[in-house]
């Protein structure tokens, strides 16, 4: 048998010597690109139509909101208070709400199934691969795919016509910037997670976040109360963060919505890295 | 001795559940060593201890002198990893899975070209290259998930349950390749609840139960050790084997009554047959076999391995 052809050379070939002296702490072996090349692998496989899907949601959204209930609605107050058309209103806060779902489905349900269910990583663990070089992979990919959906859906709000200034190409980097910061926290309470009833509470605080975090109507009608509620929230910071870029038009508060979601990453990378053993090895 | 895994006081709790019961063992380089035991011993939770992505209670554990909770990735370098279940990447095709997992140690695309197609060879499934993984059979998984435990030309080869769920024809072939592996210089830490398979493999095996080791030895030893050179099987009907002990009193060595029959241990089988017929004990069916490791099991536990 050809596997035998090595008998004569018990140690095996250099390579797999030169791989196995090379030296790691517990959990990283500087090997995260091919976790990311096995993912890139996967999509071109088989991914096509999930990946479809998510770039079509925010679309349908932006089509039935914002052109059919925004007949009725008219022309709204942007950030600069200048009049704006409802579509152009909602869009910023569509893909605002589409990176946030994008990165929370990737870093919750996907990697729970995963983990629980397809058994991936647990393959991946009996390698070389420590528990952040899957992390961190994992991630990466999360935000490339956010990157594709923002670039898709930046490319759509032009063809609309809703695209006014230069500025509005900022909303690319930014998507992905909200999607890291979701990314980050949401793989690390997924390692909180047991069972699919705990998953189920992922979704009853997303709901919620997506409805009321001034994405279909300004953060004005509500109550001071709930405002600051609201504004605590990480979605209403996304969402008038690529409000303003889709205007260009930029306050102090810009610096505040982009600093939230710098902190948001550090914590949620923290958070994840604290969280991997019990992540990953049980 | 050399040995490239010393296990002492092993311990794994989960909660209250004690899985694994403070085990002491070493393998030194090239052995074929097993973990017999039933469901439920503690084998798999081993296994994931010495893989290190199962983290030990206390206890210590070197591989290859390396603590592999401290050097996880660095202990896994020198480990192929056949796990109970088959974790094949069902996203990916079947030459694509030897590829990645390749990939996943470090090694560059022109060594594992080669070597993919080599253990596609290896494993018969040179045709079914281009297949997705969950098209093949049972069989052919299980040749692939082994097959890409050795992309990395293991120097350890740790097989959880490799044969279950195997055809026998299936089962010989792979007992064949783990042979072969063997005679290169591989170790092989291998767990199982069949018999055959552990007299066939080891050289060397501790039959664990409830987290602790009831013996160790070779199986010829453990045999020689705990049961009689033969076996006399018999079967009375369900309603008479229970009861038929005390008039079996006296034939053979030791008597054992399952269920099902009744187990009755001595050197000559043939002799305590004719006892119990010249007794005017007539048995629906009697056998003489030959003792097994599943004797020895009883005897250290009072059950059979598969329940």
């Amino acid at each position: 048998m050809s596997i035998l052809s090595e008998s004569h050379n018990p140690g095996g070939h250099s390579v797999t010597e030169a791989a196995r002296n090379r030296h790691f702490g517990p959990m990283y072996s500087r090997n995260v690109r091919a976790v990311i090349a096995r993912g890139l692998m996967a999509t071109k496989s088989s991914n096509w139509m999930v990946m479809l899907s998510g770039f079509f949601e925010p679309v349908l959204y932006l089509i039935s909101m914002g052109v059919g209930l925004g007949a009725i609605v008219g022309a709204v107050h942007g950030p600069g208070g200048q009049e704006i058309s409802y579509a152009a209103y909602i869009a910023p806060a569509l893909l605002a709400v589409s990176a946030m779902n994008g990165a929370v489905y990737d870093s919750t349900w996907n990697v729970f199934f995963k983990m629980n269910f397809a058994k991936l990583y647990q393959g991946m663990l009996y390698t070389s691969l420590g528990p952040l070089d899957v992390a961190m992979g994992e991630i990466f990919l999360a935000l490339l795919r956010g990157l594709l959906y923002a670039t898709g859906f930046t490319a759509v709000m032009g063809v609309m016509g809703l695209i006014t200034t230069p500025w509005a190409i900022l909303m690319i980097p930014a998507s992905v910037l909200i999607a890291f910061g979701f990314a980050s926290f949401g793989m690390g309470i997924t390692s909180f997670m047991k069972t699919f009833q705990q998953m189920d509470w992922i979704n009853f605080v997303m709901l919620p976040m997506f409805l009321f975090s001034a994405t279909f109507y300004p953060l004005s009608v509500y109550p001071q109360s709930i405002q600051w509620l609201i504004q605590a929230m990480p979605l209403w910071h996304g969402v008038e963060l690529l409000r303003q870029i889709s205007v260009g038009i930029f306050t102090p508060a810009t610096a505040i919505h982009i600093g939230y979601y710098l902190v948001m990453i550090v914590l949620g990378v923290m958070l994840t890295a604290g969280r991997l053993r019990k992540l990953f090895l049980k | 001795m050399q040995y490239v895994i010393t296990a002492e006081n092993l311990t794994k709790t989960y909660g209250d559940v004690t899985a694994v019961d403070g085990i002491s063992f070493s393998v030194p380089a090239g052995e074929a060593f097993g973990l017999l035991g039933p469901n439920g011993a503690g084998k798999s939770t081993t296994m994931k201890m010495i893989g290190g992505v199962s983290q030990r209670t206390s206890g210590s554990l070197s591989i290859m002198g390396l603590d592999p909770e401290s050097h996880g990735p660095e202990v896994r370098a020198h480990l192929g990893v056949v796990p109970q279940q088959d974790n094949l990447d069902e996203e990916l095709r079947v030459r694509d899975n030897l590829l990645v997992y390749g990939r996943y140690f470090g090694l560059p695309m022109s060594y594992l070209r080669p070597k993919a197609d080599e253990l596609l060879e290896f494993a018969q499934l040179t045709d079914k290259a281009k297949s997705k993984v969950d098209a093949l059979s049972g069989g052919m998984k299980r040749r692939l998930t082994i097959a890409r435990s050795l992309i990395n030309e293991p120097r350890i080869l740790l097989l959880d349950e490799p044969t279950t769920g195997l055809d026998p024809q299936a089962r010989h072939i792979l007992w064949d390749r783990l042979f072969r592996l063997k005679e290169q210089g591989v170790t092989l830490i291998l767990t199982t609840h069949y018999m055959d398979e552990a007299e066939q493999l080891c050289d060397r095996l501790i039959v664990v139960d409830k987290g602790r080791i009831m013996a160790e030895g070779s199986p010829a030893s453990l045999i020689r050790e705990y049961s009689t050179r033969e076996v006399l099987e018999l079967r009375f009907g369900s309603e008479r084997n229970a009861t038929i002990g005390a008039e079996l009193e006296g034939i053979g060595e030791r008597l054992e009554t399952l269920p099902d029959r009744v187990l009755i241990y001595a050197h000559d089988g043939e002799a305590a047959l004719e006892q119990v017929s010249a007794r005017g004990l007539r048995p629906v069916t009697s056998l003489v076999r030959r003792s097994s490791l599943e004797d020895v099991f009883l005897r250290l536990t009072g059950r059979s391995l598969v329940d």
